[in-house]
């Protein structure tokens, strides 16, 4: 029972990594491909680690895949406000249909 | 003695982290973890916790137990809305930088704020302002360009909890 949960897991996760690949292709910029990045393959990720843990239940492997999530979440959203900041504070401009940009008024 | 409590908690915290690290328990881990926490309390000690007696209060536990399934629900919506915009066929984003303003002081609220907004639908924190108490917010649909309702839209549904959680 528990393997047929984790498969499950494991394929949820595959699909929302997929749609965060396609959204890294697909959007125009930085700031936008940094959202689809950071959201889709962190709870995708996520779940493929739930996944094995549920594979391999309280084991040294499974508890380390628990322990994986709790750092994942802390530090994926630390390292997309890193680059979107980077990327402004260099000049990186937002694309064409963009419809403000307070950061760059506030900045002069 | 604020000192030595702060020390206290970050060797107890590190002692878990390692206990989970070098599962399953046994004595020899137990030894060795026990020194290596007391070495990382004893040098960072001062550094991590401002604040000490904020580990007392048990409503902040019972607030983060409900924060949890909050912030689990609105990743899976993020997830559903990244995925509906990019395999949509049009691209249906509208994207900006906003302005909002928070209420929050502490370091770990404010920190805890920013990463709850980036995993949330639609938006990204790019930078802080600490003393003013402004955060600058990447939006991949822009519904509203003024500060009071872009605050409404993004913050307040995570401040509350937020807010009786660090402060």
């Amino acid at each position: 029972m528990n393997e047929i949960i984790g498969v499950i897991f494991i394929t949820i996760g595959l699909v929302f990594n997929f749609f965060g690949c396609l959204g890294l292709v697909r959007l125009p910029d930085v700031y936008n491909r940094l959202q689809a990045a950071t959201k889709s393959v962190t709870l995708g990720t996520c779940s493929i680690l739930f996944g094995l843990f549920l594979f391999k239940g309280f084991t040294a492997g499974g508890i380390k895949a628990i322990l994986c999530i709790g750092f994942l979440i802390l530090t994926a959203p630390v390292s997309a406000h890193a680059l979107a900041r980077g990327a402004h504070k260099s000049g990186v401009k937002l694309c064409k249909g963009s419809v403000c940009d307070k950061y760059a008024e506030d900045d002069k | 003695m604020k000192k030595r409590k702060s020390s206290f908690i970050l060797f107890l915290l590190a002692l878990i982290i390692w206990m989970i690290l070098s599962w399953p328990p046994d004595l020899e881990h137990l030894i060795v973890g026990i020194f290596i926490a007391a070495f990382v309390a004893f040098m960072t000690g001062d550094m991590f916790v401002k604040r000490p007696y904020v580990f007392k209060h048990l409503s902040r536990y019972v607030w983060f137990a409900y924060y949890i399934p909050v912030f689990i629900w609105e990743c899976i919506k993020a997830n559903i809305d990244v995925a509906y915009r990019v395999s949509h066929p049009n691209l249906p984003i509208n994207p900006g930088i906003v302005k909002v303003k928070t209420s929050l002081k502490s370091d770990t609220g404010l920190t805890f704020l920013a990463n709850s907004i980036t995993l949330t639908p639609g938006t990204m924190s790019v930078d802080i302002d600490q003393e003013k108490g402004y955060l600058y917010i990447h939006w991949i649909d822009v519904k509203e360009t003024d500060i009071q309702k872009a605050t409404e839209h993004i913050v307040y549904r995570f401040e509350d909890i937020l807010k009786r959680i660090f402060e």
